[in-house]
């Protein structure tokens, strides 16, 4: 783990960004926000390529930026490893001569230059130059030449955004490998929802140039004030259970949440390991009374804690625990009233198990 | 018929000297044009394309007026060397690097301003340095602008005529260059020798022309658009 204090003031025309925090790195920080939020002005202020007014700026135990002290450590001293939105490799040299740069100037251990290799699966590519290579293909290399200047923190910058979305599921098991094998602390900037529930476990959320939300991917996603985690398509919680058995024959996972029963789509981690499994909001219904005669497999006893409702929107948010673990849940306005829905009443939570599949 | 040997030899001398000269000079020149953000750069662009347009005699009569022994920068020199510029090797090669001087500037920094800020963003990341930066991206980068400042600069000081016969006059082996030598000899008559040194420089010039060209298609095929 790592901690990254920064207090930051900088403005540009009409955006000014402000951010006062001490964020604790285990793996993943994943940044989101809308466009013009801030998080690729944050990303290179931590990098240190842009000029800023006043701030500082400490990671562990070096300090990269106090301007009241006259401190400021330039990028190429700061033992970083970024990767762009747009690759940025050197045309002139080869793939290997791309990796070579960033190995010669590598301050401390390296990381084994086979392991990256392989891991992100460019031994082919390296007597190639880069104005050959296909998006993801770019990508990959910048990753693998980041990785190869050794950094102490790697800051990602939307590094799917322009690869379209066929690169998108090629690029997430390689950054997926990336981030288990090599354990460096990474913030990660995205836009989107997916990649971040997929590979961070803290999630900054910045809007306005301000902090809107900080904590771990399950805290935030059920914040139900927090627009950048409810859209139609994102909206969602994550729960976590226990494997109890397979069902080989009807290929299902049983897990277990809080003594009740869950059942899985597909044949998943071994028996008492946990798993982290992401329910899309929209995936939910309410029942006030124990369903009968009914397809959906899961029906878990639960209370209401929460209910957000927008007069202009005909949905609501109703989130509900679980054992102890928040489910977000939609439904429209319509049903949340003849429901009477109101909080700490008792319910029973519906998913259906054909929409659920491990993260 | 008489070759001047010697003239082609003092050419190649001032030509290859001044080139290098240049190369190394416009260098910084060039970077701080292509990155200087001061309202009066257009002044010192200006000042230094000013060889491009203005006939090589005024240029010359100025640089008479300045290598003089008896003021100014000549008589510095003089008190220095105890030699005047005037009428020698030396002077001929400061003033063909004056004269030059845009020829090396303009392609270098056209080739500067191409390279991405983005690539040196990524190697400033990676941990180079910025001169570092420059001597592994920038200058790999602009090889391009490098040939043609040099291919310029080199056919340029090799056609010089008015300021050579204005400041250097036409002494052999010191200030006798092969298109003075060509002058002379069209003068005195001598239209064998003349045929003979237009005949070798034109083929020369066509050849390097030619080089340059085939090395520049390579250049564009290994680096093409970029990425």
């Amino acid at each position: 783990m790592a901690v990254l204090r920064i207090d930051l003031e900088k403005n540009l025309g009409d955006f000014s960004l402000q951010i006062t925090q001490a964020l604790n790195i285990h793996t993943v920080l994943g940044v989101l926000g809308n466009n013009g939020a801030g998080k690729t002005t944050l990303l290179r202020l931590l990098a240190g390529l842009d000029p800023i007014e006043r701030g500082v700026i400490e990671f562990g135990n070096s300090t990269w930026l106090d301007s009241n002290r006259g401190i400021f450590v330039p990028p190429h001293k700061r033992r970083i490893g970024m990767v762009f939105q747009d690759a940025r490799l050197f045309p002139h040299l080869t793939v290997e001569g791309n990796l070579n740069f960033a190995a010669d100037r590598a301050a401390g251990q390296l990381l084994p230059r086979t392991e990256v290799i392989s891991a992100l699966g460019i031994e082919g590519l390296l007597p190639r130059t880069p104005e050959g290579l296909s998006g993801g293909e770019r990508q990959r290399v910048a990753l693998a030449r980041a990785l190869m200047s050794a950094p102490q923190l790697l800051l990602l910058d939307e590094p799917l955004s322009a690869a379209d979305m066929g690169y998108r599921v090629e690029l997430m098991p390689y950054l997926r490998r990336v981030i288990d094998r090599f354990h460096i602390p990474t913030v990660y900037v995205a836009h989107t929802l997916d990649e971040l529930t997929q590979l961070a476990d803290q999630l900054l959320v910045l809007r306005e140039g301000r902090c809107a939300a900080l904590g771990s991917v399950t805290e935030v996603l059920v914040q139900l004030d927090l627009p950048e985690v409810a859209s139609r398509e994102q909206a969602s919680s994550i729960i976590t259970a226990q494997v109890t058995s397979h069902d080989l024959d009807y290929q299902l996972t049983s897990l277990t949440l809080g003594g009740q029963s869950l059942s899985l789509s597909g044949l998943v981690a071994m028996p008492g390991a946990d798993v982290r499994v992401r329910v899309f909001a929209t995936d939910v219904a309410i029942a006030l009374l124990k369903p009968e005669g009914i397809s959906i497999r899961n029906v878990l006893p639960a209370v209401v804690t929460a209910i957000r409702v927008d007069g202009a929107s005909p949905f609501a948010d109703v989130l509900v625990a679980v054992d102890g673990q928040s489910l977000r849940v939609r439904m429209t306005r319509a049903s949340l009233d003849e429901l009477n829905l109101t909080e700490s009443q008792p319910v029973f939570a519906l998913l259906k198990t054909a929409s659920i599949a491990s993260d | 018929m008489n070759i001047d040997w010697q003239a082609f030899l003092l050419t190649a001398q001032l030509a290859g000297l001044t080139t290098v000269i240049l190369l190394v000079l416009a260098t910084p020149l060039a970077w701080w044009l292509a990155h200087s953000q001061r309202p009066w750069i257009g002044w010192v662009e200006a000042l230094i394309a000013l060889p491009l347009v203005l006939p090589p005699t005024v240029m010359g009569f100025y640089l008479l007026l300045l290598f003089a022994p008896e003021s100014g920068p000549g008589a510095w020199w003089f008190s220095l060397t105890g030699e005047p510029l005037n009428f020698s090797f030396t002077g001929l090669v400061i003033a063909s690097v004056i004269y030059s001087l845009p020829f090396a500037t303009q392609p270098i920094q056209g080739a500067f301003s191409s390279v991405s800020s983005g690539v040196l963003e990524a190697g400033a990341t990676l941990g180079a340095s910025p001169l570092d930066r420059f001597f592994r991206l920038v200058l790999p980068l602009s090889r391009r602008g490098y040939l043609t400042a040099a291919v310029l600069v080199f056919a340029h000081t090799l056609g010089e005529f008015g300021v050579v016969l204005m400041i250097g006059g036409n002494i052999p082996g010191e200030t006798r260059v092969i298109s003075v030598a060509l002058y002379e000899a069209v003068e005195t008559l001598n239209y064998g020798s003349a045929h003979t040194m237009a005949a070798i420089l034109l083929a020369f010039s066509f050849v390097v022309l030619l080089v340059v060209y085939a090395l520049n298609r390579r250049f564009s095929f290994r680096l093409g658009s970029g990425v």
